[in-house]
């Protein structure tokens, strides 16, 4: 920061509106209009997001350019190179609303185990004969409830019956999965309804509808944390919970909220893999908690809380997309997949904390403990 | 003040009136009567010497809890062949979530002295020990489909061939290329999980038999064994082969997942092989208005049979058909395939 040069280029970024309810955020990301004249955006605190998710793409360009090289008999076809990128982005859809959930969670410093075991009950609930009967508007409505309700339940254990998050949403794992497998009968339920298992095969100009509904939640998902006072009190109370609370803001109330909103996040993840798998099973959506949880981190969220970006989790979904999409062209076997994925996580954290602004200083640095 | 507090009570009678109207709607919609039940597999008696009632027998069960259509089968075939005997009593105890769970559980059983344990074991080599024990307690092991490494540890393995249906499922595929003469067949093939022997197994069997044909695998993408695996796992799988001869899938419980993913990408342009021979996969084979044509034969019907032995072995008899006044130390059920002109015949073992 002290040698940051004073330049005085103005980016357009800069000239964002500020909104008012930022002030009431107390450890909201203070970059504040009198201090844009000595940093410049892109070194500042407000760039810091936008050089991290450029780190992501520059990865994602990175996999594209190993999966032109292995397979260019295929990457030589427009129109497969096209369909390509839609099948990764199909692939991203559900795991990538999860996500978004996700990621409000951690930034306001908690986590959610249970969102794997939320869309396997929200999937199997809206799956039952009973419900099919209501056709897709009652297997929509019983998905999104089921969810919303179970985050809830989630919520109000960590906010009013103070248990430490891990436990609360592990202890909802195991009974979310129990009670879809005791209403399952442990049984793979097939959906009957034209509408729902459509939504995966139903394309609107050519684009899939599931990555338009990935879209909508993404574009919400971001308004809401940028643009809102629930996105402020949600970076304060991650930041530091006491400030929050003496700056008034309802801590217990807004956990509630973040859980709440996961577990809706989970209902529509339910209806989407519902409609790709046409069926639902107790058994699906297994360890979706940990490739969310690791694209939130790999997109640049702190695990501790208080600072994190939609776009950033958004891209670390679709990196690990993109990474399975590689190995299955190139028919490499799911255990190196595995692999490749762990040390991709690590990579792109060590990536980000190589930031571009800091790299001469990086290298100064490590030049002097050396030498 | 007293307006707005109004309000505010007015508007949480309103939520939670909702809350609770949305909750007695759900939970009825927990109600999952199936419009066709699936019929347990059980061998009536018949009449035979094997039939007739022997001394009471107590025969202990353990299976996992996996939320699949197959290992369900397995339980509730179980249970329906112990109620088909009078002389059997089932002692079932949940196996809980992994192979340390079922062990815990299998203890709790040893400790109630059933007269024979009828176990489908997580993993044959992890409880293997729990074999050993039992065995040494006097209490004989029947072992279903995940084979005991150690010939001391089980009186009986009962179990599919799953090597055997990987040769069925080649032998299927490699006669239909002949007859459509086709040259240099793209073939592709979707495991379940494969850190399980049984899989490895099947793919051997698969593999060997196209190579005996000069034929060979072109991409093979390994799914969990549940639904959206299978349909997220072929969609990867069908972008990385733009044309595809011949498909064979290992599990017909992931298959519905499979076979969705091939819908929505508009792939018709092969036929595909199933495996173990669900009653959704065979009702699809006899349609004949999927792209798959045939399945082999993996069957959950190895639980009643399992039950049945158990009985005898209990009861210190042999089967009645053999000469052997003992029932026998292994049984390996043959894989078979069904296609358009037998699945109605094997559809009543469908699960």
């Amino acid at each position: 920061m002290s040698d940051g040069p004073s330049t005085t280029t103005q980016l357009p970024a800069q000239s964002a509106p500020v909104d008012p309810a930022a002030t009431e955020a107390a450890g909201g990301r203070a970059a504040t209009p009198g201090s844009a004249g000595r940093l410049s955006w892109w070194h500042g605190d407000g760039g810091e997001g936008a050089r991290r998710n450029l780190a992501l793409i520059g990865v994602l360009v990175v996999l594209f350019v190993i999966g032109a090289a292995t397979r260019s008999d295929l990457y030589s076809n427009p129109d497969w190179v096209w369909a390509n990128m839609l099948i990764i982005l199909k692939l991203a859809s559900v795991a990538g609303v999860v996500t978004v959930g996700m990621t409000f969670v951690i930034i306001g410093g908690g986590i959610d185990l249970s969102v794997g075991a939320i869309v396997a009950l929200a999937g199997v609930w809206s799956t039952t004969v009973a419900t099919q009967s209501f056709g897709a508007g009652g297997m929509i409505f019983t998905a999104i409830v089921v969810g919303l309700a179970v985050g809830l339940v989630n919520g109000t254990l960590i906010a009013y019956g103070r248990l430490v998050p891990f436990i609360a949403t592990l202890a909802m794992l195991v009974a979310a999965r129990g009670l879809a497998a005791e209403i399952s009968d442990k049984q793979t339920q097939i959906s009957q309804n034209t509408t729902i298992n459509g939504i995966a095969s139903t394309n609107l100009l050519g684009i899939p509808l599931l990555v338009y509904i990935l879209a909508a939640v993404v574009a919400a998902g971001w308004v809401l944390l940028n643009r809102t006072t629930f996105g402020r009190r949600t970076v304060a109370v991650g930041g530091n919970p006491e400030a929050a609370r003496l700056a008034g803001i309802d801590v217990k109330r807004h956990t509630l909220m973040l859980y709440g909103l996961s577990g809706l996040c989970c209902g529509i993840a339910a209806i989407m893999l519902t409609a790709q798998a046409t069926s639902a099973q107790a058994g699906m959506a297994n360890l979706y908690e940990l490739d969310a949880i690791a694209a939130v981190i790999i997109g640049g969220t702190l695990l501790s809380g208080g600072r994190g970006t939609i776009i950033g989790s958004l891209l670390g979904v679709i990196i690990f997309a993109t990474i399975t999409n590689l190995f299955a062209i190139n028919g490499l076997s799911v255990e190196a997949q595995n692999m490749v994925k762990g040390g991709i996580i690590v990579a792109a954290v060590l990536i980000q904390q190589v930031q571009f602004g800091t790299l001469s200083q990086f290298f100064r640095r490590n030049r002097l403990t050396t030498g | 003040m007293t307006q707005h507090s109004r309000d505010m009570s007015r508007r949480r009678l309103l939520f939670g009136g909702a809350a609770v109207g949305a909750g007695v709607l759900l939970a009825g919609c927990t109600s999952n009567e199936k419009q066709t039940p699936t019929e347990a597999q059980t061998k009536a008696a018949d009449g035979g010497g094997n039939a007739e009632p022997g001394k009471q027998v107590t025969i202990g069960f353990s299976a996992p809890a996996e939320s699949h259509g197959w290992i369900a089968a397995i339980t509730n075939n179980a249970k329906a062949q112990a109620a088909a005997y009078s002389d059997v009593q089932l002692k079932s105890v949940e196996a809980g979530a992994d192979a340390a769970a079922q062990r815990a559980a299998l203890s709790t059983l040893i400790a109630e002295r059933p007269d024979v344990i009828v176990l489908l074991p997580f993993d044959g080599k992890e409880l293997n020990s729990f074999g050993l024990e039992a065995m040494k307690a006097g209490i004989p092991v029947v072992n279903l489909d995940r084979a005991f490494p150690d010939a001391k540890a089980y009186r009986l393995q009962i179990k599919g061939d799953n090597y055997g249906m990987g040769v069925a499922a080649a032998t299927f595929i490699v006669e239909q290329l002949k007859a459509k003469n086709v040259s240099n067949p793209v073939i592709a093939e979707i495991a379940g999980m494969d850190e399980l022997e049984l899989t490895q197994e099947r793919t051997q069997g698969f593999n060997d038999t196209l190579a005996q044909n000069g034929l060979k695998v072109a991409n093979r993408r390994a799914a969990r064994f549940t639904i959206d695996s299978g349909q997220q796992e072929t969609s990867q799988l069908l972008q990385a082969l733009p044309k595809i001869d011949a498909i064979w899938n290992h599990d017909d419980d992931q298959g519905i997942g499979v076979l969705a993913a091939i819908n929505q990408a508009n792939r018709n342009e092969f036929f595909m092989v199933g495996g173990a021979g669900s009653k959704k996969a065979m009702e699809d084979i006899k349609a004949d208005n999927t792209v798959l044509k045939a399945t082999v034969t993996y069957s959950p019907s190895m639980a009643s049979s399992a039950i049945s032995l158990a009985r005898l072995i209990g009861q210190g008899r042999g089967m009645s058909d053999l000469v052997e006044l003992q029932v026998p130390k292994e049984i390996i059920l043959a894989s078979e395939t069904i296609t358009k002109e037998n699945a109605s015949d094997y559809l009543k073992l469908g699960f």
